[in-house]
């Protein structure tokens, strides 16, 4: 589908070069963006990809939302890193997100670096890069800027909304903020509320960006620096989070690097070592530290209770959508627990609820990953869905 | 959930025929999905479950079913007064650890609750029992004592008594036995002695 991106003019070089590979959306001041925070925030440039086509009665509009450091690239190859998309075996021909059948669109958040609008965008009252005068993003606040998407493609009501970790959130809001406007919602491997445990997490990640002497707190663009050090630290201690220690312990175990011998030292003895530190490099190539500090900081705020009175019951009252939960056993950054505090939610409200509990070793990561359970479970939840929308 | 071999599950078309067309229902220990399969497409029921299994939830929801993973005798407690037009507990009763706790949120949830189970005070039970001195087997309860899921089994007779304590009354008794069905809303010895399975539609008092 092809859309009229109104760029303006004062669009970094980077998203110049990588025109071809999305598309844009620029919201004007007469369309700010209504931030949590009390401010306006515009323009807002909005990247997207899109899969499939929009049927004549715009009915059939599937919205991918995405995780932490992922971006609308979900079923194409990358840009930049030239990997296949993120999530290629979910969305595509014939897949359970079928772009035969369905009209597929994967925004990049607010608050990203992936053409989006976000910290490393040029602020239009100084010329330079937002840096740390970036306005602090929520939840809500990047599905508010989907809904002026969503509005802009002529899109009244989706089909579905799905997103896994992140996209989790993303689709928890959707389905209590726009209630009439979500027919049913996949959430997967994700929270109602950011707990202790993953605010430390982030706050590690964060507290290693904002050490690094080249964050320069966070006005780097102008100093021609990346704090890479920091953000690479950040990485490696957020993907221990992403995997379960059986897998660890498969794909790694103690295995020695080179050779057979420690070299006595602190270069990358173990495998796992130079793993992480393969991740955490290649990670800050494609990514922006300040995105990583305010997408952290969004999650972290995230709370949907909190909202509604402290009662999560509360933020589904009188919900038609049709839900499917769906957690993995070894994920022990949004356990089972976490996934299973939304579906009591929605029992208590007597929603359409469906929770599956996929076996998996791989930890959060799985719902990234060929899980053939996975996959099966979600086919039978959106061909009934579908059906029943009248997308038969 | 409980013991629920396909080939002997002649309660669930039973059961079905209890339902009104187009009501709203939980069936609790859904297996995979076979009833609610049938209620869905011969009674256009919008039907939910809750199964024990994971492996069952996943069959269900694979096959376009709207199941969670849950317990009957804890997830009961999520839904609200009145959410469902039937509840249904078909031959889980027995294996639930309270079977009184589980009656009163059925009772609070569902307009009309249905429950179908075993009929410990079936003649071959009682000889099995009383006069062999063994724990009985049949084609119903066919797991061994040290098996069975099966920890709290009734007779027709003990459910009645629980129903009524519960303020729960019996709109309709069926009791099953080889491929006859017989109506009884006030069971008697007889009822008891030769039902193998019984099921009740029982609703607030």
């Amino acid at each position: 589908m092809g859309t009229s991106a109104d760029i303006s003019g004062d669009q970094s070089r980077n998203q110049e070069e990588q025109k071809l590979a999305f598309e844009m959306v620029t919201f004007q001041s007469s369309q700010p963006l209504r931030l949590d925070s009390g401010e306006d925030l515009y323009p807002v440039v909005q990247a997207y990809n899109t899969y499939g086509t929009l049927n004549a009665d715009n009915t059939n509009a599937v919205l991918v939302c995405h995780a932490l450091t992922l971006d609308q690239h979900a079923a194409n190859v990358h840009p930049a890193t030239g990997k296949e998309g993120w999530w290629q075996g979910m969305i595509g021909p014939g897949c359970p997100i079928d772009t035969n059948r369905f009209f597929v669109i994967c925004p990049n958040v607010v608050g990203g670096c992936q053409g989006t609008t976000g910290p490393e965008s040029i602020n239009p009252e100084t010329g330079k890069p937002y840096g740390l005068d970036f306005p602090v993003i929520t939840i809500a606040d990047m599905v508010r800027a989907q809904v002026q998407l969503i509005d802009h493609l002529g899109i009244d009501k989706l089909f579905c909304v799905a997103g896994g970790s992140m996209g989790g959130m993303q689709t928890l809001e959707w389905a209590s903020t726009y209630a009439d406007r979500v027919y049913s919602a996949i959430p997967i491997a994700t929270a109602a509320r950011h707990s202790a445990q993953n605010i430390a997490f982030h706050e590690v990640g964060r507290q290693a960006v904002q050490a690094d002497p080249d964050w320069h707190d966070g006005a780097y663009y102008e100093h021609g620096t990346r704090p890479r050090k920091g953000l690479a630290v950040a990485r490696m201690a957020a993907h221990i989070t992403y995997m379960s220690e059986s897998s660890l312990f498969q794909k790694f175990d103690r295995n020695l690097q080179d050779g057979e011998e420690f070299t006595y030292g602190f270069g990358p003895d173990f495998q796992i070592e130079s793993y992480l530190r393969h991740q955490g490099s290649t990670f800050v190539d494609r990514f922006d530290a300040n995105s990583y500090l305010y997408i952290t900081r969004a999650m972290d705020y995230f709370d949907l209770a909190a909202g509604h009175g402290d009662s999560l019951a509360n933020a589904f009252k009188d919900t038609e959508t049709r839900f499917c939960v769906v957690s993995f056993t070894s994920d022990w950054h949004y356990p089972t627990t976490y996934n299973k505090q939304i579906v009591h939610a929605l029992n208590a409200v007597a929603a359409n609820v469906s929770f599956v509990e996929i076996e998996s070793d791989k930890g959060h990561d799985a719902f990234l990953l060929d899980e053939p359970e996975m996959f099966s479970t979600l086919r039978g939840f959106i061909d009934s869905t579908a059906e029943r929308r009248g997308l038969g | 959930m409980a013991l629920k071999p396909l080939d002997n599950r002649r309660d669930l078309s039973i059961i079905a025929d209890l339902v009104e067309p187009s009501s709203r229902v939980l069936d609790v220990g859904c297996g995979e999905g076979e009833l609610l399969e049938i209620l869905a497409t011969k009674r256009n029921v919008d039907g939910r479950g809750v199964e024990l299994s994971q492996d069952g939830v996943n069959a269900c929801v694979t096959r376009g079913l709207s199941v969670i993973q849950g317990d009957a005798d804890q997830d009961l407690g999520d839904y609200p007064k009145d959410a469902f037009d039937y509840i249904i507990l078909s031959k889980t009763i027995q294996a639930t650890r309270n079977p009184g706790t589980v009656l009163r949120q059925m009772r609070r949830i569902g307009r009309h609750v249905i429950v179908s189970f075993p009929n410990f005070g079936h003649w071959k039970i009682r000889v099995q029992l009383g006069l062999l001195g063994r724990m009985p087997e049949t084609d119903t309860l066919s797991d061994k004592w040290y098996e069975t899921p099966n920890i709290h089994l009734c007779t027709v007779k003990d459910f009645v008594t629980l129903c009524d304590e519960l303020d729960l009354e019996v709109v309709q008794g069926l009791m099953l036995s080889g491929g006859t069905v017989r109506h009884a809303s006030n069971p008697g010895f007889f009822d008891n002695l030769l039902a193998e399975e019984a099921v009740f539609l029982l609703k607030r008092r």
